[in-house]
């Protein structure tokens, strides 16, 4: 298979078994809806349901660091229409972790509902309820505050510095260090790096600092909750993670589960910010106490200044080999600032190592360690890439500096050291999510394809040291590689549900969660792919903790694989269960043992499913391959509902697995500097990727597209700026610049397909890989052009121009 | 104030506060398929066209639409009658998470009604202030291109 067509190239490695709606660009399942703006989402939702819910605002932190004195809401609560205030002094006390992860989380219980303490500007202060989000508004400004300031920590490097303030005194359970502000600490050793890096013939050692960006979605966090008819607390929110949730917020509000309810409706965009409880406490307390239903949607300037962010770092890396450049050493030490919670610390700080450093595996000797540490600034979480981005920015970077020093090729020098087929990496088993990981081999990669497509198209032979310069702007070209996993090995789960109906179609409940990535539409095609049926014949809901089985939620590029084993399980298992009615039908023998057998994800050449030799699917019916007999899927459930031996046919499967297989990924950059102005423009941009099979080869363009320029943005344009209390300066989509239509440079994504053996029907993850390339790959071209090297991001004009003019930046 | 409006070519009276812009009031009123996002005229999210230009219905005064004709994606199609810029969306797989999309392609129908063969620069500048996070744009882009050259056909509207 090959399609090819201006910007996307989808190509095909290896041989696997034929499908049907597996690896077809079919549509999205809620495409029409979204194409005519159906009421989809959560606010959509609360304005048609309730439209006399009441609204949320919560008053925010003015200073970075202090205490509140008093705080007294009574003007507040006078005003006419305002319903309920919500501050420490009547709110929970428990202590958690906003961070939608699994259980036990990773994460430090350094967060209350409200506390005495104000930690950043934008911290929890205050929450109305009123009729009206202009009476709110008003209501805020009328409740009276008076805070202690005291001294605050406003940049990582002071943090762990004796004497510096600290943010978090009451030591949080689950925090490191939090009397030197280490919410989170990691130190892996294999081997000795320090003996290797000295007895290394060639060592480069370099400093990376990334920055506060962040996810911007075009839908704010937005959550209502209602009380149901049965007493229910209902809680409908743009949440990646409805059963963690549900978990927390129970928790948090000591809410029994089987009063509480999260429905994940259509979500607009997420890329980790809504893996994160935000406002979902407040909402449903509020709906508690006032009996009313309650909203709150953020507005911009909240999302910026009170969401979560990317986590900035600084990253020492260094690097030993031979004059041959064979690597034996490497050393990567993190700090990661996590602000002033430390929601995703320890893990996204341990992906930094343990997505990057295995694409290496030749180097004998490896260290991996860092501190996250508390700062009075906006809070980090889990974004898109998840630590692995920043740990690119300094690895890739490190890597071009020394092909330079070693005056090789830096593709070459990459070639030598990637991992390949077969071979594993002892990060793997040393270093999971913040815990001991899995070990994990290779056993499916397109990786030396992708190099080669991505520089025969970015004419990398042509461009790479020219130096072609017209006036005052100056060419280069540079790349970067990477991969990332898919999901968490042994770790996360999910699960799916069918069953049939009288005229042969599916109903399909599963608690993966669509966040925009299409994983509807692609965990139906599986499902189809499975039932021998069209798309039309399977409809779905998802992502609702009462009407579908559990899953852990859209991340850590889990879906795809994870809950796509799920229902490929689940569609197996229902498929087995119709074989055996055909059977009774057909009167022909057929052992139970493999009807009731646990389905297997996993695709093995020479075991094919043992069942199969009996019967099969096939446009609805059920063929015998001993008779060649056939029987229709409705007839089947028509016997099975209503004349002989009556039984639902349907099931429930889950599905954790041992394995992560990694996505591949190369990225090749032409860019242009003018030296007058510093302005980096991009000319072109490569993204060859290796995601297993496509299950949608459109929706993985789109992932792929979305992320790279995501990452572009990531890596020239969006930035927080401070004052200097700490305060994000530029909160609005007019000063925090991502990219438009007309600033996305033209872009080629290449896809090579290869069937990997642990997914289903083959497939890896693709959602988070991509935005990892931009800032090393053009970086790297940077250096190309220039010889300059920057090591902060972003690659503003003015930081460019000051590199250009021999400052240090 | 009470002002008339024309929404999907059914005339409405409304009661409006005079500082209450156009989107607050089309989705108080149930026209929920038009997104609020950045409040400020950058994201492109709530547009709607007025008179058959787009505008940004978060930063246009209600009181403005007194009179006026105003069309939502709606209008231009539904899921039982869908566009052909609406169903190039779907077939090119230009929509992820959806939320940019009504803005979005209210801003190419008003392309196209102007310009029937637009060139792809003439698309992103035409919907240059239509942020999208998801998609990267192109299928997007590729989408206008496709209507386009369907509705050059003739075959649909």
């Amino acid at each position: 298979m090959s399609i090819e067509r201006k910007g996307f190239r989808h190509l095909t490695e290896g041989s696997y078994p034929a499908t049907h709606v597996v690896g077809k660009s079919v549509d999205k399942v809620d495409g029409y809806a979204l194409v005519s703006g159906a009421p989809m989402y959560t606010d959509d939702i609360a304005a048609r349901d309730f439209p006399n819910r009441l609204h949320g605002k919560i008053l925010t932190s003015p200073i970075a660091n202090g205490v509140i004195i008093s705080i007294d809401t009574s003007a507040a609560e006078a005003m006419p229409g305002v319903r309920l205030i919500l501050t420490w002094k009547n709110t929970p006390r428990t202590f958690y972790t906003t961070a939608g992860q699994g259980w036990p989380e990773p994460s430090p219980y350094d967060n209350q509902m409200f506390t005495e303490r104000v930690r950043f500007v934008g911290d929890r202060v205050a929450a109305v309820f009123a009729d009206s989000k202009d009476v709110a508004e008003r209501a805020l400004k009328l409740i009276k505050v008076s805070f202690k300031e005291e001294p605050a920590v406003l940049d990582a490097d002071d943090a762990m510095k004796p004497g510096a303030p600290i943010v978090h005194p009451e030591d949080p359970k689950g925090a490191y260090d939090a009397a030197h502000n280490v919410a989170a600490h990691v130190d892996i050793n294999v081997g000795d790096v320090d003996k290797a890096l000295a007895e290394s013939e060639v060592t480069i050692s370099e400093t990376f600092q990334t920055h506060y960006a962040q996810h911007t979605p075009m839908e704010t966090h937005t959550a209502f909750a209602y009380t149901d008819d049965k007493g229910k607390i209902v809680i409908v929110s743009s949440t990646q993670v409805p059963w963690h949730v549900r978990r927390i917020v129970s928790r948090v509000l000591d809410l029994p589960m089987s009063k509480l309810r999260v429905v994940k409706p259509r979500i607009g965009g997420g890329y980790g910010t809504k893996q994160e409880i935000l406002i979902d406490d407040l909402v449903a307390c509020a709906a508690i106490r006032t009996g009313l239903p309650c909203e709150i949607e953020l507005t911009r300037k909240e999302e910026f200044v009170s969401a979560r962010t990317r986590h900035p770092m600084k990253i020492d890396m260094s690097i030993g080999c031979d004059k041959q450049g064979h690597f034996r050493a490497l050393k990567m030490y993190v700090l990661s600032n996590t602000g002033a919670y430390g929601s995703h610390s320890l893990t996204v700080m341990s992906n930094t190592g343990s997505k990057t450093l295995p694409l290496y595996n030749k180097a004998t000797d490896v260290r991996f360690f860092g501190d996250a540490v508390y700062t009075n600034l906006p809070v980090p979480g889990a974004y898109r890439g998840y630590g692995a981005t920043q740990g690119y920015a300094a690895l890739e970077c490190t890597i071009d500096d020394l092909a330079a020093k070693l005056n090789m090729d830096p593709i070459e020098l990459r070639k030598k050291n990637m991992i390949r087929v077969g071979e594993g990496s002892p990060i793997f088993e040393a270093l999971g999510e913040g815990r001991q990981g899995v070990a994990q081999t290779i056993k499916s990669s397109s990786l030396p394809t992708l190099v080669n497509l991505g520089a025969e198209a970015i004419g990398w032979m042509e461009k790479r040291g020219k130096h072609v310069r017209s006036g005052h702007k100056v060419r280069g070209v540079g790349m970067s590689m990477h991969m990332q996993g898919s999901g968490i090995p042994l770790i996360d789960m999910a699960s799916a549900s069918i069953k049939l109906n009288e005229d042969g179609s599916y109903f399909m409940t599963m608690g993966a969660t669509d966040i925009g990535t299409g994983s509807d539409t692609i965990l139906s095609q599986m499902a189809a792919e499975v039932l021998g049926v069209t798309m039309d014949q399977i409809s779905v809901l998802s992502s609702d903790t009462d009407l579908t089985p559990f899953d852990v939620g859209a991340y850590a590029s889990s879906t795809t694989f994870v809950s796509g084993g799920a229902v490929v399980k689940a569609a197996k298992a229902v498929r087995n269960q119709i074989f055996s009615v055909a059977a009774e039908m057909l009167g022909e023998e057929l052992d139970q043992q493999l009807v009731i057998a646990e389905p297997k994800v996993e695709w093995d050449n020479t075991q094919a499913d043992p069942i199969l030799s009996f019967y099969r699917m096939e446009d609805g019916n059920v063929v015998s391959v001993r008779s060649g007999k056939k029987v229709s899927v409705s007839g089947i459930a028509y016997r099975a509902y209503y004349e002989v031996n009556q039984r639902q046919i349907a099931t429930t499967q889950s599905f954790v697995s041992p394995y992560s297989p990694p996505p591949f990924a190369a990225h090749f950059v032409e860019i242009e500097v003018d030296e007058l102005t510093g302005k980096v423009e991009v000319l072109k941009y490569v993204a060859a990727v290796d995601c297993g099979v496509s299950i949608n080869p459109d929706l993985v363009r789109g992932q792929i597209m979305g992320a790279i320029a995501n990452g572009i943005g990531f890596a020239l344009t969006e930035e927080y700026h401070f004052g200097s209390h700490g305060n994000m300066t530029n909160p609005s989509l007019f000063d925090y610049k991502i990219l438009s239509r007309r600033d996305m440079p033209p872009t080629e994504v290449i896809v090579v397909d290869n069937y990997e053996p642990t997914g289903p029907w083959g497939a890896k993850s693709v959602a988070e890989i991509g935005i990892n390339g931009a800032i090393p790959a053009i970086g790297n071209a940077i250096f190309d052009a220039t010889g300059i090297r920057l090591h902060r991001t972003p690659y503003t004009p003015e930081r460019v121009l000051a590199a250009l003019r021999g400052k240090s930046v | 104030m009470t002002i008339l409006v024309t929404v999907n070519t059914v005339e409405h009276f409304f009661d409006v506060q005079p500082d209450e812009v156009l989107l607050d009031v089309l989705r108080r009123e149930g026209y929920l398929e038009v997104k609020g996002s950045c409040h400020t005229g950058d994201c492109g999210a709530c547009t709607v066209l007025l008179d058959g230009r787009p505008v940004a219905s978060c930063l246009t005064l209600a009181a403005k639409a007194d009179g006026h004709t105003v069309t939502t994606v709606r209008g231009i199609g539904d899921q039982a009658h869908p566009h052909a810029i609406q169903d190039a969306f779907v077939k090119n797989g230009a929509v992820q998470c959806g939320y940019c999309v009504p803005g979005a392609i209210t801003s190419a129908k008003a392309l196209l009604d102007e310009n029937p063969d637009p060139t792809e620069e003439e698309i992103r500048l035409a919907m240059d202030s239509n942020y999208c996070r998801c998609t990267g744009y192109e299928q997007q882009v590729e989408a206008v291109l496709d209507a386009a050259a369907q509705l050059r056909k003739g075959d649909r509207k």
